[in-house]
């Protein structure tokens, strides 16, 4: 499946996977961040049972201490 | 803004009311620049007092170290316009005061230190008033490496300004320029947004 992942394409072998397998697989490990999906905002309890499917907008920030 | 006069653009963001949570280094200066620019209400929450470490970045005057930022900065921004309503407010902010907080804001700004806070308001503030704009700053420890600083607009209701990487850390801390153009840019999203606004 092909998603966008912070505006730009990433494919994946799979047709459908969850947030936290999106994280394992991009090696993503920092962890202060927000995920939306298609505009929608996914908490951190979700992560395991949200599932993420070809052509989502996927938007990931990080959250860096600091203000 | 084009073709508008600094009257006329004051005169059309008097009538918005904007969110600061947080009025450290960010929220400060956000609020000085909304302040000039003829915001009419901010929203201003934050339970810390100003201590003379802080005077590096945030808005604030050495004879005002002790007291609690809000009153602070109340003041300070009245020495810009005393016309511009300011709204404070000492609580700690968790979920369940934030709504109520900021109900009835055209935008709020998340000016937070602690990047648990950050996740949190903006967690609570996409669920529960979810039409609301909400801009928030993320990465500005440091110094320099000003091409690195961007804003991103996420969707209709979120923006990130700030390099998304800087953090601040006992060998990376926040000084005066990169916090105030974060600061500024966060103000200019504010702008932005509300001159578009009927």
């Amino acid at each position: 499946m092909k998603i966008l992942l912070n505006k730009r394409v990433e494919e994946f072998d799979k047709d459908s996977i969850s947030v936290s397998e999106m994280l394992d697989l991009k090696k993503f490990s920092f962890r202060m961040r927000i995920i939306k999906i298609n505009s929608i905002l996914i908490s951190k309890e979700k992560y395991d049972s949200t599932i993420i499917r070809d052509g989502d907008d996927v938007q990931m920030v990080y959250l860096m201490s600091g203000g | 803004m084009l073709n508008m006069s600094i009257a006329e653009i004051k005169n059309h963001l008097r009538k918005f009311r904007v969110g600061i949570a947080g009025a450290g280094g960010l929220g400060s200066n956000c609020a000085a620049a909304l302040t000039r620019s003829g915001v009419g209400t901010l929203v201003i929450s934050d339970f810390d007092v100003v201590e003379e470490t802080n005077l590096n970045r945030q808005f604030y005057f050495t004879d005002q170290v002790g007291m609690l930022k809000t009153m602070a900065l109340k003041e300070n921004l009245f020495r810009i316009d005393d016309s511009v309503s300011v709204v404070t407010y000492q609580d700690k902010l968790h979920k369940s005061n934030i709504s109520r907080i900021f109900s009835g804001c055209d935008v709020v700004v998340e000016a937070f230190d602690k990047p648990e806070m950050k996740e949190m308001l903006i967690e609570t503030l996409q669920a529960e008033m979810p039409g609301t704009p909400l801009v928030i700053g993320s990465g500005v420890a440091g110094g320099g490496n000003n091409e690195a600083i961007r804003c991103r607009k996420i969707d209709d209701t979120l923006y990130i300004c700030g390099d998304e990487i800087s953090e601040v850390t006992e060998n990376m801390l926040p000084m005066a320029p990169r916090v105030e153009i974060v600061a500024n840019m966060q103000a200019n999203v504010v702008i932005e947004i509300l001159m578009q606004k009927k």
